[in-house]
């Protein structure tokens, strides 16, 4: 097995030879450590990298910074509990993530979601969709020195907090729903504050959006700016906002819709160079097109109604019936402790998360927690293509790229 | 300042004067209220804390305008989110390299005690490399809880004796977590 | 999008093409293709789907390792491999067994630049070896570590700490 270990390890060839540079400022060779703490990789990302004057020719990234074991500890922990954890991966749109969740574990357990559960999740889907790629474009902003976009979004942020306080309690990480639906149903102030969302957020985000669409030096900051070709990123597995600001329209929404989301006229944005500018771009009109997927959806909805799947194997029973009924204390006990009857097999279901496809493959045993739960993590797999983005650019574009990419932390290390 | 007369209501001087006070309150007040923080934010909290920045909330009208992300330059350490074990040591780094005075800040239940992560990664706890001043508790914790966070630092600050970093006390301190504090230049 | 391709009509052309090489297919919940294969043609198989004309699977999305110290000798270890076609809408999932002494299996990072890190958290989280991957280390846990902890014989918390007492916390 050791010399298995050995034939594996890194060939130890000259830097020159492998990154070929033709043009050297002063020929010297200089070892630059980027991270892990450093005000501009946000998140916790070492960047070892060999550069000419200013100009990188190799990188080497150390990650597991933040290894947090999620999948060991999804071992100990039950279907429900689980939620928990996976608002920690993406904690910038966390609903997407728990909802991803529940849908894996009502497949496993063929459980059917009524049409205005399905309705509510995707509403407030697109809202954590709208959150993260507002916080991703800002911070693109705050890294070439635009710190005003910053400032007006995450007003805005505020706002969906609000929204997501109004269902599970909440703001970030948000544990939201149950496995069947929702624990409530949405009140009043919701309604209240989704409908004055929805007539006033576009019109500020066209103000923001104004701040960097068309300047002479974002967009010299960021076109041509780590590029990848197509074929580049496909071998990658890059998925999302990067892949299609390279020119391939995968979303798993179309692909293979989820939740209904079938029932809604909305276009996927594609850029054509897949670079940091294309992007951005994509990113801006994917929260456009989440407002008009909100509001076909909002209009949808019946303003009361069922917010639940009827299963009381799988759905935790309200809280009135388990306090004061027997039936409810035994049927919360039961669940709690793990003794329904969770079917024995495997799952792998994908949404398309504020990163691309989130995948779940769920091992059951039958038992209380999974066998084996493993998340696949678009930033995780795409952060691979990091060194080959920023080959042969200087560094200021290098912390660019990495800010336009979207890692987040949490998601990349689980 | 104004002359106290026999009702006891103050009267504005408008010609030069004197203040009288003690060094202790002067310097106190212009350390606690010109902190200059080193996020350290890691995960969640970083989030939130980033939040805490935003128009909403505002820490820079607690004189946390400009964060400082080089150690040099910081005296408080805001530790916002999950440390792992491969990261303690940079950690611990970025805490010597500040020079004093300094406080330090766990934000989150991650970094005050390992929060909901009790595994084999993750440091259960920043006070096990490096002494705390303050704890937020929270997963993640409401900017406000932040903000009453830095309020409790700017009062330790505010009322910390000008000796104290020379005292016994706390070079003991510092023992026994094995930092090595030279600030009396042996 | 519909598929455009059905479970048994790859099944068909994989053990037309591999005849020994595949092993049974699983029924799973999600009714993806699931087959066993040899894991000495793993190489092959995955190269010989990415090449074929009409099937264009072509995505890497996962690998994936599994424990089952239960299992009969030689085949405790499991991995798992998901490949995505984006033209015809298709998944599949192909499982090979190791066993626990010896887990070593060919690296697929020459066909899909994904694979290199994807096979670095396999060999952090169960000790499998790749053959011919370009930089088999440890990636999310620290480098001193020497056991790998996703194998059920492992706990998650730390066996070294000394401060909580299982009594107070249920363990």
């Amino acid at each position: 097995m050791s010399e298995d270990l050995e034939k594996s390890k890194i060939k130890n060839e000259g830097v020159l030879e492998r990154t070929f540079s033709t043009e050297t400022m002063d020929g010297q060779i200089a070892t630059l450590n980027l991270g892990p703490t450093h005000p501009a990789t946000h998140g916790i990302f070492q960047n070892i990298l060999k550069v000419d004057g200013e100009k990188i020719l190799s990188a080497e990234p150390t990650v597991g910074y933040i290894h947090r074991a999620f999948e060991k500890m999804a071992e100990r922990k039950s279907f429900q509990q689980i939620t928990t954890l996976t608002d920690r991966l993406n904690y910038c749109s966390s609903p997407l993530n728990n909802i991803g969740w529940q849908m894996t574990v009502e497949k496993l357990c063929g459980i059917e979601i009524p049409k205005r559960v399905q309705y509510m999740r995707v509403i407030i889907m697109e809202l954590a969709r709208i959150a993260d790629h507002l916080i991703c474009n800002s911070v693109i902003g705050v890294d070439t020195g635009g710190l005003t976009g910053f400032t007006w979004m995450f007003i805005e942020r505020e706002r969906i907090y609000d929204m997501y306080e109004q269902i599970c309690g909440t703001r970030l990480t948000t544990n939201i729903g149950r496995i069947g639906g929702f624990e409530r149903d949405l009140n009043d102030k919701f309604h209240a504050l989704i409908q004055d969302f929805l007539n006033t957020f576009l019109k500020r985000f066209e103000e923001y959006n104004a701040l960097l669409d068309r300047n002479r030096i974002f967009m010299d900051r960021t076109i041509g700016v780590g590029k990848i070709s197509a074929e580049r990123a496909l071998s990658y597995g890059f998925v999302g906002p990067n892949l299609r600001a390279t020119g391939i329209d995968y979303d798993v929404r179309v692909h293979s819709p989820y939740c209904s989301y079938e029932d809604f006229d909305f276009d996927i944005p594609v850029g054509t160079e897949g670079d940091t500018y294309d992007r951005f771009q994509v990113r801006q009109e994917e929260v456009r097109q989440s407002i008009r997927i909100i509001k076909q959806a909002y209009e949808n909805l019946p303003k009361e109604g069922v917010y639940h799947a009827d299963t009381p194997l799988f759905y935790l029973p309200p809280k009135e019936n388990v306090y004061n009924t027997i039936e409810g204390m035994i049927n919360h006990f039961k669940q709690v402790y793990g003794e329904m009857p969770y079917p024995v097999g495997e799952v792998y279901h994908s949404i398309e998360g504020g990163n691309g496809e989130l995948g779940y493959y769920l091992i059951s045993d039958g038992g209380r927690s999974p066998y084996r739960l493993q998340f696949r993590r678009p930033c995780f797999i795409y952060y691979q293509a990091y060194p080959e983005m920023i080959k042969g650019q200087v560094l200021s574009d290098a912390v660019i790229t990495l800010s336009s990419l979207n890692v987040i932390a949490g998601e990349l290390d689980a | 300042m104004g002359k106290v007369t026999e009702t006891g209501q103050m009267e504005a001087i408008n010609y030069e004067g004197f203040q009288l006070t003690k060094l202790d309150t002067v310097i106190g007040a212009a350390r606690a209220n010109s902190l200059w923080p080193l996020p350290f934010a890691t995960s969640c909290c970083g989030i939130e804390y980033m939040a805490a920045m935003s128009p909403n909330y505002d820490i820079a009208r607690f004189g946390m305008e400009r964060m400082s992300f080089s150690p040099r330059q910081a005296d408080l350490l805001i530790i916002a989110g999950t440390i792992s074990k491969k990261l303690a040591p940079v950690l611990r780094q970025v805490y010597e390299q500040m020079s004093e005075p300094k406080w330090v800040m766990a934000v989150g239940a991650c970094a005050s005690s390992g929060g909901i992560f009790d595994t084999y990664s993750v440091l259960q706890g920043v006070d096990r490399i490096i002494p705390v001043d303050v704890y937020v508790p929270g997963c993640a914790p409401r900017p406000e809880q932040i903000i009453d966070g830095i309020m409790n630092v700017q009062a330790l600050a505010k009322h910390e004796s000008l000796r104290r970093r020379y005292s016994p006390e706390y070079k003991h301190l510092l023992d026994n977590y094995k930092i090595d504090n030279d600030i009396d230049g042996e | 999008m519909e598929s455009k391709l059905t479970n048994e009509q790859v099944l068909e052309a994989l053990r037309a093409q591999f005849a020994t090489a595949i092993g049974e297919e699983e029924q799973t919940i999600d009714n993806y293709l699931t087959v066993y294969i040899n894991s000495k043609n793993v190489h092959e198989i995955v190269d010989w789907l990415y090449k074929h004309p009409e099937f264009k699977i072509q995505f890497l999305t996962n690998i994936t390792g599994v424990h089952y110290p239960e299992n009969e000798k030689g085949k405790e270890l499991m991995v798992v491999y998901h490949l995505h076609s984006l033209q015809n809408n298709f998944r599949i999932r192909l499982k090979a067994f190791l066993p626990i002494e010896n887990p070593v299996i060919d690296s697929i990072v020459d066909i899909y630049s994904a694979a290199n890190w994807i096979e670095r958290e396999t060999y952090d989280f169960y000790g499998i070896i790749f053959n011919n991957h370009p930089n088999l280390k440890r990636i999310l846990n620290q480098d001193s570590m020497d056991y790998f902890p996703l194998r059920k014989e492992y706990h998650v918390e730390d066996a070294t700490r000394q401060d909580k007492d299982d009594r107070f916390f249920g363990r």
